[in-house]
């Protein structure tokens, strides 16, 4: 038997964005005799009610400013945060499956920190599992926005606390002392007389009949060992010996390897399928059928799967994009470009323009996309990586025409995401592809169609207007024009119930929501007024790491630099001088320091400073950049090298960092993404298709890119919520090489990546066959 | 259909295939063996990299023919039982370093690190820039600073 213990809401005793301090915490809490009690209505009524946090917080011109998107998933969360359970089992060992997906950013370690901290017992006995999919968790079980440790960081430290609260109780009442007098280590509570008993043991008797509802104290932050402190990955040990599980390496009995032959064209369909009789006699073919998205095979393995993609014969409907190119999509992007209008201000301001492009670029994850699904006459069972699954069982028992109740889902470890798995789109093609096939069945992407079928960041573009007068910015005016970004229905559902709920705010379309709830301006640049318009052509988007906030920083900071020439000044000064926040100030001065900022630098290379502040973080970068023709040209086969960032360091504040190491290497990651799409990393679309195939094509950052020099500096906690971490890296890492090419070169980049115009590094796949044969001669490349 | 056997992780398996399936897809679909993993099966991204009488191959790019009977392939999974102690050095320095992310590359870049580092000792010299510039395993969540810290630590013990 165990017991679980979920936690209420917070008792109104401090506010939550308070400095830093000792006070204990107060708040309510249940027991409950069973995982599938219902909310208590009480927690929803508080909710609802935002406005204490809305108290405090300084006026200012964007809405950004005053709430951000991951308060507003903070708040939706909050709704069922009496869901979060943890349970102790009679091995002393302690369990939370956690409704959120693990792809890499270190949620599950951040978890298991917060229980063992505050129950007092070693990591190890914690056992952080990803739950399946639960419609009762709502708004709860939804990974995105950078925002699992901003919701789950009180709940789960809730539920730790009445669990370690109540066993203690327990021994007490056992041993007829005061609780008071009993002390805790390593999972065995202690009696001053020598008495000693482990969790494990006191489970049982701990465990509640019925609903019961206790109150308990949060430990004071300063009494936490693991809290602040860096841990490594409670994982590591399972990856390096290749024993950690993705979607692929589950064996479901039956599911065999499937793929799928795809379009020519971006969402083209099947017309008719020339030679379905002859790829099913194929070596090792079992099943050939045709689906809304292409046509899928099944066999004993991936490679026998590949084989037939490339026999079959298929005549195909072109999609909704046609043959369109880059230079199409461009041109309509400027057609729908919002004017600019510069208010009536002083005749003796001066008006500085600047316009950016940013080209369509891929978040392809290292794991392809990946699912087994098992559809049954009346019930259905699906593995897959999916940060929204509630949105994908409604999704899947909708495509297989069953009850919700009959579709289950289970959420897998992920090999990446960044942004990726958001979308169930492998999942429910796995499950339409099972439940036609009427077998079991491993699906997995191809790269080739990763890369020209999957989900992209949409192409955008950037213009700023700011008008100044002598030391002073009067108006600062954004247009920011996107393809559309799919925010995929969960997220979507989110942003759109709860925008409504802001004080002050009224929703305005999603994506403009989303992006004016992502946006803030960290520098007093007068009347500011950024705004998003979006373009539909039907492409295949998704929201890309860090969403829309790496173009648009890259553009404000490359305008900071631009006004900082106008007025004289250093980069560094000119940022320090108008930046509206003290922690942002602190993060750019020890960056400043950390990178020898100033320092004299060859012709041809230069250093780049920006900064961004979002999650209720702040993230500064500063790099080196070589753009001397020796280093642009140097060679290494089959690569592009081009200008190098020799060195980068980035200082993070995130208010208070949970594990300093696991943020180190969000932070890391994200330097490498800017570095990325800031110099190499594009798609480019020709005539309806996009040209890159392999990894060889897409140049993400690769150990020739990487800086020699790198440092990630966390910053000492300065609040007492933790911020968000996983995306808050890559805008000012990108916006640092941007102004350090500006820099280096003496042309600012108004494209990017800056290399999408040079000419094409490779020759690009055929579109048919689809997929490309593997090659044959691996073993005259050994080393 | 053809049968082939060859010495997979220190113990000898028979598998009956055709002869042009790649191996990668021999050891993860027949032998359920799934430390190396697909990340393009091009030869490109080398998240499959193993090792083959050990020296660093990518089975994605090599028929089963190709394998003779006494050929010895490793993959992450038999690393370690390749020296004493519980694990490999460089899985040590790995979990030191706290290397990995999402960790799905990482078997390869293991493979990669192990066999990089036994032929820079080969031929007399320490691993170096010019060594990190060929490991071409793509890590897309970007942990390639610890990989080449990592490296290094590894290469000490080794």
């Amino acid at each position: 038997m165990t017991v679980s213990v979920r936690p209420g809401h917070n008792a109104p005793t401090g506010s939550d964005d308070s400095a830093p301090g000792t006070s204990r915490r107060r708040f309510l809490g249940f027991l409950v005799a069973g995982p599938t009690l219902v909310a208590a209505s009480q927690i929803a009524v508080e909710t609802a009610n935002p406005t204490p946090a809305a108290a405090n917080v300084p006026t200012g011109p964007e809405p950004g400013d005053l709430y951000d998107l991951g308060q507003l998933q903070v708040l939706a969360t909050k709704v069922t945060s009496n869901l979060i359970t943890v349970e102790v089992h009679k091995d002393g060992t302690v369990s939370f499956a956690v409704p959120r997906a693990e792809v890499g950013q270190g949620i599950t370690t951040t978890m298991a920190m917060l229980i063992a901290d505050e129950m007092d017992i070693p990591i190890h006995r914690v056992h952080v599992t990803l739950s399946k999919a639960r419609p009762e968790f709502q708004f709860n079980q939804l990974t995105g926005g950078s925002n699992s440790v901003r919701s789950l960081y009180a709940p789960v430290r809730h539920a730790a606390a009445i669990a370690r609260k109540r066993l203690v109780d327990t021994a007490a009442a056992r041993w007829r002392v005061d609780a008071s007098t009993l002390t805790v280590k390593d999972g065995v509570i202690h009696a001053s007389d020598g008495r000693s008993a482990t969790y494990g043991s006191l489970t049982k008797a701990a465990a509640a009949s019925r609903p019961l509802p206790m109150t308990a104290d949060l430990k004071p932050t300063d009494h936490l060992r693991l809290v602040g402190k860096s841990h490594n990955r409670i994982d590591a040990h399972e990856i390096v010996t290749g024993r950690k599980k993705f979607a692929m390496d589950h064996d479901v009995r039956g599911a065999l390897p499937t793929m799928v032959c795809r379009p020519p064209t971006i969402k083209g369909t099947v017309k008719r399928v020339r030679n379905r009789a002859a790829v099913l006699k194929m070596p090792g073919i079992t099943d050939v059928v045709t689906i809304s998205t292409g046509v899928a095979v099944r066999g004993r393995t991936f490679g026998q799967c590949i084989d037939a993609v490339r026999a079959l014969k298929v005549t195909w409907a072109d999609g909704p994009v046609g043959h369109a190119s880059d230079a199409d999509i461009i041109a309509e992007l400027h057609k729908n470009e919002l004017p600019l209008a510069v208010p009536d201000i002083s005749p003796l301001a001066k008006t500085i323009d600047l316009a950016f492009t940013f080209c369509f670029a891929s978040n392809s994850p290292l794991e392809t996309g990946t699912a087994i699904a098992d559809v049954r006459a009346k019930s259905a069972e699906v593995w897959a990586c999916l940060k929204a699954p509630i949105v994908a069982q409604q999704a899947i028992a909708d495509r297989v025409g069953m009850p919700l109740e009959a579709v289950t889902v289970h959420v897998v470890q992920g090999g990446g995401s960044f942004g990726r798995h958001l979308f169930h789109d492998t999942a429910l093609e796995a499950a339409e592809i099972s439940k036609k096939m009427r077998k079991p069945v491993k699906l997995m992407w191809h790269r080739t169609d990763d890369f020209r079928q999957g989900r992209v960041h949409p192409m955008a573009t950037s213009r700023i207007r700011v008008t100044v007068q002598g030391d002073n910015v009067l108006t600062y005016e954004q247009r920011h024009t996107s393809v559309s970004t799919d925010f995929g229905h969960g997220f979507g559902d989110l942003v759109s119930s709860f925008a409504g709920t802001l004080p002050g705010f009224n929703f305005i379309g999603l994506a403009q929501t989303v992006f004016e709830l992502s946006q803030n301006m960290p520098y007093e640049y007068g009347l500011t007024d950024q705004v998003l318009n979006e373009v539909d052509m039907d492409f295949v988007t998704g929201s890309m790491r860090n969403i829309y906030s790496p173009d648009v920083a890259t553009a404000r900071e490359l305008m900071t630099d631009r006004l900082a020439r106008e007025m004289g000044l250093d980069p560094y000064k000119f940022r320090r001088k108008f930046l509206k926040d003290d922690r942002g100030i602190a993060v750019l001065d020890r960056l400043a320091k950390a990178g020898d900022w100033g320092r004299k630098m060859p012709h041809g290379t230069a250093q780049g400073i920006a900064l961004h502040a979002e999650y209720k973080g702040f993230c500064a970068t500063l790099v080196e950049l070589d753009c001397r023709p020796r280093t642009v040209k140097r060679k290494i086969e089959d690569a592009y090298t081009g200008p190098r960032v020799t060195k980068a360091i980035t200082v993070v504040d995130v208010g208070l960092p949970i594990n300093p190491r696991g943020l180190e290497a969000q932070m890391m990651g994200g330097m490498m993404d800017g570095i990325a799409v800031a110099l190499t990393s594009s798609l480019h679309l020709r005539n309806g298709h996009f040209l890159e195939g392999s990894w060889d094509n897409y140049w993400y950052t690769r150990q020739w890119n990487v800086p020699p020099k790198l440092k990630v500096i966390v910053m000492p906690q300065t609040t007492n919520q933790p911020g968000g971490a996983g995306e808050l890296g890559v805008a000012s890492a990108k916006a640092a090489v941007a102004c350090a090419y500006a820099r280096a070169t003496g042309r600012m980049p108004t494209k990017f990546p800056v290399n999408h115009d040079e000419p094409l590094g490779f020759d690009p796949l055929p579109t048919t066959p689809s997929v490309p044969q593997s090659p044959t001669n691996g073993l005259d490349k050994i080393y | 259909m053809p049968k082939h056997t060859f010495i997979l992780n220190g113990k000898r398996v028979h598998v009956d295939c055709p002869d042009d399936v790649r191996v990668l897809w021999v050891l993860r679909d027949i032998l359920s063996v799934h430390g190396p993993k697909y990340g393009c099966g091009l030869n490109v991204c080398k998240a499959c990299t193993s090792h083959i009488n050990g020296k660093a191959f990518k089975p994605c790019s090599v028929p089963i023919s190709d394998i003779k009977t006494d050929d010895e392939i490793t993959t992450i999974e038999g690393l370690a039982d390749t020296v004493k102690g519980e694990l490999h050095p460089m899985q040590e320095a790995w979990l030191e370093m706290d290397v990995a992310q999402c960790g799905y590359c990482q078997p390869g870049q293991i493979m990669a690190a192990v066999a990089k580092v036994k032929q820079a000792h080969a031929e007399g010299r320490k691993i170096g820039d010019k060594d990190f510039d060929e490991i071409r395993n793509i890590c897309r969540c970007g942990t390639y600073h610890r990989i080449r810290e990592a490296i290094l630590a590894g290469a000490k013990k080794m």
